[in-house]
């Protein structure tokens, strides 16, 4: 397991010959899609898409409610086996590799999914566990991460009585917490204070510099633009991929509100 | 192994965590343990008896007090119509009627034989058949009484009698706690293992942190075990509270047999039954659903498991479902080892099936919970 | 009303969408109806038996071939000495031994008189006992058989008359008794855990804002859950006469009527369980495994309750299942009116009664806080 973790991508550089060096050193993408499509007998909920996220790079996935963000997403973790099309997750296939990429992402789901009923470094200690850090290392590393989210003296409390913004940026440390190539966010900021927002982004901004790439969906425009690069998803298609500076020229738009709503108004499905 | 030790620390934090719902799976079934063989008494006495007494004779008089004597019936009420006496039998003060007609004492004698009339109330077949047995003894046992009265002096009985001595090995004082005790202690840990185990898990997919577990690189035998060890500890950990200190101390049951060869099958048998509620989980999205599969087989457990009824008895597809039910074997095995002292030649049987149960069914659980969908 | 009614419409939706649950919820109680009323006697049959026969003369073989024709037994083993009988009950091959002495049938001819002994395996020794009965009789056949040579003086005979089960079957006993125990579980089981469900996803906080009486929420929730097993009441009616072969002899309204009051007292406890449990975990194990064994032992249709203690008699009368049992069985079986079930009726209403006083009780208190 420990080859898996260091090869891809952590430092930059492949370490080529540990790992088959065709598979990685093809391209310099972590996320790569094609024609990726998942219909549930007659419901086509993604169709055919296709996109490319760099190591690094802070990806935006946007789109109105269900529109397809989340399907995509849980097939890009490994979650639900795609119906058809290609994709790899660094470097390993979402078919027939998905253990091997849970070993290389994060994940935090919009469904606040920490245990509320263990305290803070009971959380964790745990998640830390599971993805084969040793107690020592645990040990040393939730002492600063403790430390950098202001919660050393609440170690002991447990989650569910921690105010929701809290819960959000702890979730967000444990999902990274072992260090891995991608990380995955769903809504994360969903129902917070917007000073909270910006910390947590602070936080988004900390792991993007340290090398770890971030796929993040969002419903708020505002955040949409703290993004290198953004997808804007309408009936399980993508169609729009670009930086946010360009989108917004390309249509016209002062904001990327105008540019979602120019997007969305032709959307066959909405809500949930 | 180190993950598996992450795993079980949190899921020991949590039961630990929730102290009501720990103090329930442990005191509930001790307290019913306390109580509840006592009232599984099968055998048939106090058979409440209305007497229809139209001849009123010192015969008919002496017959009512020799069968009230007999400790088996209570007589509700003597009176010369048949037909209140049923209305009796309807309102269910009475289970038996004894009709003793005109003229008994006198035709008896005078034609050498007469007729008394039994109508029993048969929706309990069994009792009914057992009541009916007993009165007939007794009635017998006081023609004889009769008989000699008028022909004494008979060394050699006037006909051919073939007594009947009965023994009752194993608990001759014939005491159902003995055979209750164990078998309600059996399922008690039963359901507090497939209750748990079923609800466990599904409690993860209802709140949404399994999705954060199958986001996660571990392994899903790991995980399985994780859920099953701390419920495992505990269904023993109530199991010896029961055998030793209430099977012991309230009623005085001393297992005969090898303590080890019980502990050996009880924690086989945890790990079958245990792998029922992680399969039952494994199948559910709500606790609501794995509570309704969870009741439909504890139920199925109980009453198919021969601890109240018979399996003999069953038809034969009925016999099968019983066969596959682990419960059955362990009720057996515990009858067996501690009120016989059986060895484990006479329980291997109950070894090998228990073991194929164990791995029938975990090697099912893990393999139906699904990481990806 | 027209808010109430719009209510229950919405409970209604949520029941029924849950395909899922609502097959388990319909289907595995008349699973169980139907798989309980065909496998569960107390009768004894095919019970396993040895002998051991000293004798081998005709006497001892004749009785031993009445054994192994009876229905009620099994003849498994011939026991060839002494130390054998223990070992068959420790291999838990037979649960009966019976033994011919030598000479069985010359002491029956020459003196009249004779023993047969009869061991059971008295670790279950509710069975011993019925077997023990049931071999006495087969004996006791023979007896007479020899009698008929002879005429005897002064014999009283007796007729028996098996009333309303004459071929002594299990099922007028054991299905109106797995009717109210299931009908009972179920009910208090669904209610108990749909309300605490809505407490554990904070749901109820919404319910309980809205400018509307809670204890019509609370009341809107238990109507589905009415008239499911209602449903449940009728399926399990048409399977007990068409499959089971029970008759109904009474009032059918009468049934409905009577039922329906067991499924309100049974809602009544899951609305009080509910109310002071606070996680659907909590709620299960107290309706599950605080109520199953307790529910099936005092409703008195496995083990006579006139046989209890009288602490426990007293707490039997606690069991609403106890009480629905005596009324089935009068009303499907004794085919008996109103009149002679109006005080279990009235004990039930009494307790559905008391049960929605406490439970509102509690709800009000939640409430004042």
């Amino acid at each position: 397991m420990a080859i898996v973790r260091i090869a891809p991508a952590v430092n930059g550089y492949f370490a080529a010959g540990i790992l088959p060096a065709k598979e990685v050193a093809m391209s310099n993408y972590v996320i790569e899609a094609e024609n990726l499509t998942k219909r549930f007998g007659d419901f086509t909920a993604v169709n055919e898409i296709s996109f490319h996220v760099e190591k690094g790079e802070i990806f935006g996935f946007l789109g109105a409610n269900g529109a397809g963000k989340t399907t995509a997403m849980r097939m890009l973790c490994g979650l639900s086996i795609p119906s058809s099309g290609k994709a790899t997750i660094a470097g390993f296939d979402v078919y027939k590799q998905t253990e091997s990429i849970k070993q290389n992402i994060g994940y935090m789901s919009q469904k606040f999914s920490l245990y509320e009923d263990l305290t803070v470094l009971e959380n964790i200690t745990f998640f830390g566990g599971i993805y084969g850090l040793s107690r020592k290392e645990i040990a040393v590393k939730a002492d600063q991460l403790l430390h950098e989210l202001g919660l050393f003296d609440h170690e002991n409390t447990l989650v569910g009585s921690l105010p929701l913004g809290w819960k959000q940026k702890l979730a967000f440390s444990v999902a990274i917490f072992h260090e891995p190539s991608i990380v995955f966010l769903d809504e994360p900021t969903g129902g917070v204070d917007p000073v909270t927002r910006r910390q947590f982004w602070d936080l988004i901004y900390k792991a993007s510099d340290a090398g770890i790439t971030v796929f993040v969906t969002t419903h708020y425009m505002d955040e949409a633009e703290y993004c290198n690069r953004i997808s804007m998803m309408v009936d399980g298609e993508i169609k729009a991929l670009d930086t946010p500076e360009n989108l917004k020229k390309q249509f016209n738009a002062r904001s990327m509100d105008d540019v979602f709503f120019e997007l969305a108004r032709g959307a066959k499905r909405s809500g949930d | 192994m180190k993950t598996l030790s992450f795993l079980l620390q949190k899921e020991f934090k949590q039961i630990f965590r929730n102290p009501t719902l720990l103090r329930l799976i442990i005191a509930v079934p001790i307290i019913q343990l306390m109580i509840l063989p006592l009232a599984a008494d099968y055998e048939i006495k106090n058979i409440n008896l209305a007497v229809v007494d139209v001849d009123k004779s010192r015969y008919s008089e002496e017959l009512i007090q020799k069968i009230t004597a007999s400790g088996y019936f209570v007589n509700i009420g003597t009176t010369t119509s048949f037909d209140e006496a049923f209305s009796w039998i309807e309102e269910d003060k009475a289970d038996l009627i004894l009709e003793i007609p005109e003229n008994f004492e006198r035709n008896l004698i005078r034609e050498n034989k007469e007729r008394l009339f039994m109508a029993i109330n048969a929706i309990n077949g069994v009792k009914a058949n057992m009541g009916g047995a007993y009165l007939g003894q007794i009635i017998q046992s006081y023609n004889a009484e009769v008989r000699m009265e008028w022909i004494p002096d008979t060394k050699v009985p006037p006909m051919p009698t073939i007594s009947i001595s009965s023994l009752n090995w194993f608990n001759p004082s014939l005491n159902y706690d003995f055979f209750m005790v164990p078998g309600i202690l059996v399922f008690l840990v039963t359901m507090v293992g497939t209750y748990m185990t079923a609800l466990n898990i599904v409690k993860e997919k209802e709140v949404g942190t399994i999705e954060q577990i199958n986001v996660t690189p571990i392994k899903k035998l790991h995980f399985t075990l994780a859920k099953l060890i701390p419920f495992l500890v505990i269904g023993i950990f109530v199991f010896t509270l029961g055998l030793f200190i209430v099977a012991r101390l309230v009623y005085g049951i001393v297992p005969a047999g090898n303590i080890g060869m019980i502990y050996a099958y009880l924690f086989l048998y945890l790990i079958s039954v245990l792998g029922v509620g992680l399969l039952l989980s494994n199948y559910s999205q709500t606790q609501q659903q794995a509570m309704s599969l969870a009741f439909f087989f504890v139920m199925i457990f109980l009453l198919m498991g021969g601890l109240f009824t018979s399996i003999d008895a069953m038809p034969l597809w009925a016999k099968w479902i019983a066969y596959l039910n682990p419960v059955s074997y362990f009720i057996d095995f515990m009858r067996l080892v501690v009120m016989k002292g059986s060895t484990f030649a006479d329980v291997k049987h109950h070894f090998m099936v228990i073991c194929g149960f164990a791995v029938f069914f975990n090697t099912w659980a893990v393999i139906s919970y699904k990481k990806t969908s | 009303m027209k808010q109430f009614l719009s209510f229950i419409k919405k409970e209604f939706y949520h029941v029924f969408r849950d395909t899922k649950s609502l097959l388990l919820l319909f289907g595995l109680p008349i699973a169980q109806i139907v798989l309980f009323g065909f496998a569960l006697t107390n009768e004894i049959k095919n019970t396993s038996i040895a002998i051991y026969d000293q004798a081998h003369d005709p006497a001892s073989r004749s009785i031993s071939e009445q054994f192994a024709q009876s229905p009620q037994f099994n003849l498994v083993k011939n026991i060839r000495n002494q130390d054998e009988i223990e070992a068959v009950f420790k291999a838990g091959e037979a649960k009966l031994v019976v033994v011919f002495p030598p000479n069985f049938e010359q002491d029956i001819q020459h003196e009249n008189k004779a023993e047969v002994q009869l061991i059971a395996d008295a670790s279950d020794p509710n069975t011993a006992n019925t077997l023990t009965v049931y071999a006495s009789n087969i004996i006791m056949d023979y007896q007479k058989e020899l009698m008929l040579t002879t005429t005897i003086p002064i014999s009283i005979q007796t007729d028996m008359r098996f009333l309303y089960n004459p071929e002594l079957k299990g099922a007028p006993n054991f299905v109106p008794g797995v009717m109210a125990l299931i009908l009972t579980l179920i009910s208090v089981l669904m209610t108990s855990v749909s309300i605490v469900r809505e407490k554990e996803n904070g749901t109820m906080e919404i319910l309980l804002v809205s400018p509307f009486n809670p204890l019509m929420v609370i009341i809107s929730k238990a109507v589905p859950y009415l008239v499911l097993s209602l449903a449940n009441v009728t399926m399990i009616l048409l399977l007990s006469v068409f499959l089971l072969e029970m008759p109904i002899n009474g009032s059918i309204v009468l049934l409905y009527a009577e039922s329906t009051l067991l499924i309100l007292t049974a809602l009544s406890l899951g609305l009080l369980i509910s109310n002071i449990t606070n996680s659907q975990q909590v709620a299960m194990i107290v309706s599950l495994m605080g109520m199953l064994l307790p529910t099936l032992l005092f409703s008195g249709f496995m083990f006579p309750i006139e046989n209890m203690p009288l602490p426990l008699q007293l707490i039997s009368n606690l069991v609403p299942a106890k009480w629905y049992y005596i009324i089935i069985k009068d009303i499907m079986i004794k085919g008996v009116g109103f009149m002679s079930i109006w005080k279990e009726t009235l004990i039930l209403t009494s307790m559905t009664a008391f049960l929605l006083t406490m439970s509102l009780k509690k709800f009000n208190i939640r409430l004042a806080k």
